[in-house]
């Protein structure tokens, strides 16, 4: 495939578009067992890297990585602003400017560490790591039909987020109440990531 | 620039935030740098980057800046911010584990007297061990 200006277009518009689509989704399941600003949130960081494509689009993939991620840390607001943007940020100091698959699976790992120091968390407290890492695994192993692999595994992974008790951010003060709902971050990774696929998918 | 360490506020809701401040001034007075931010980029509940960082550059002292929040996005974004900042000043800021009000007004009171950084904050942290 080719890492061109249309590429990284087309991955801002489907990642940007598929939260901001999903934000009333994502506030729901943080009025559950946060504080419900999730959504909204997310909504307002990505309507802003969405309202930067075209500027994005024209600097090479590391670069438009970081500067979505700067977008991200300084306008969504909440936790998830410095976590999401750490995420961005990382990808676009570890990847080269034409990734392979080894190159994504060393740069995703990279991110993953970095979103485990920013929110001092590791997988298994019901965060967007439960989704994260899982999906990194997948990546690890390879195999046929890939892109559609990691989506489900990143869906199934949001969904085994169900029964875990929250050991991080507001959802952790709720103790056991947090069990039964999905946690919402992982929800808004299963998203992001399902919409990374689609778009190396149709370019390719 | 004031021989004071800088103290900032910064919490979810700009009403405590502001409120917080309003004690530090009237229980310690004027002579500590003092700033406040709270609410997200669009004006909702919340902490934005940007908001932080303006506090910090507006208390900035060369004894330091300590900095006093609610809950947890408020730190993940004032641990963001610092990251942010040249090297030379991340290693003179600090976040100090104590309640937003009780931690404020102590951390003022004790910056008032010319103390350091490391005082300052231990001064904070100390309260919520009391």
């Amino acid at each position: 495939m080719t890492f061109d200006d249309a590429f990284t277009k087309a991955l801002i518009a489907r990642v940007s578009q598929t939260v901001i689509a999903h934000a009333e989704e994502l506030t729901r399941l943080d009025q559950a067992i946060g504080d419900g600003d999730h959504g909204i949130n997310m909504k307002r960081g990505f309507e802003a890297v969405l309202g930067e494509a075209d500027s994005l689009a024209a600097k090479p993939l590391p670069e438009a990585l970081k500067a979505a991620g700067m977008q991200l840390v300084m306008k969504v607001g909440g936790a998830s602003g410095p976590l999401y943007g750490t995420l961005f940020m990382t990808l676009g100091k570890e990847l080269p400017e034409a990734p392979d698959l080894e190159d994504a699976e060393k740069a995703l790992g990279a991110a993953i560490s970095a979103v485990m120091a920013r929110g001092k968390s590791k997988a298994g407290q019901k965060t967007m790591l439960d989704v994260l890492v899982p999906v990194h695994e997948r990546l690890s192993a390879g195999g046929e039909d890939l892109l559609f692999e990691l989506s489900d595994a990143a869906d199934s992974a949001a969904e085994a987020t169900v029964p875990m008790k929250a050991e991080k951010g507001r959802a952790s003060f709720l103790g056991d109440r947090s069990i039964g709902h999905m946690d919402p971050g992982a929800r808004s990774s299963a998203l992001i990531l399902r919409a990374v696929c689609q778009a190396i998918g149709e370019c390719r | 620039m004031s021989t004071n360490v800088g103290i900032v506020i910064v919490s979810h809701s700009p009403d405590v935030a502001s409120g917080t401040a309003d004690m530090v001034r009237q229980m310690v007075g004027d002579e500590v740098p003092l700033a406040h931010c709270g609410g997200d980029p669009s004006g909702g509940l919340g902490t934005s980057v940007e908001a932080i960082l303006a506090a910090i550059e507006q208390v900035w002292s060369d004894r330091g800046v300590a900095i006093l929040v609610d809950l947890g996005g408020a730190e993940t974004n004032s641990e963001m911010a610092i990251e942010m900042l040249p090297e030379e000043r991340q290693g003179r800021i600090v976040i100090c584990n104590a309640p937003i009000v009780e931690g404020a007004v102590m951390a003022a009171t004790e910056s008032s007297s010319g103390a350091s950084l490391e005082a300052v904050r231990a001064t904070a942290e100390e309260y919520s061990h009391v």
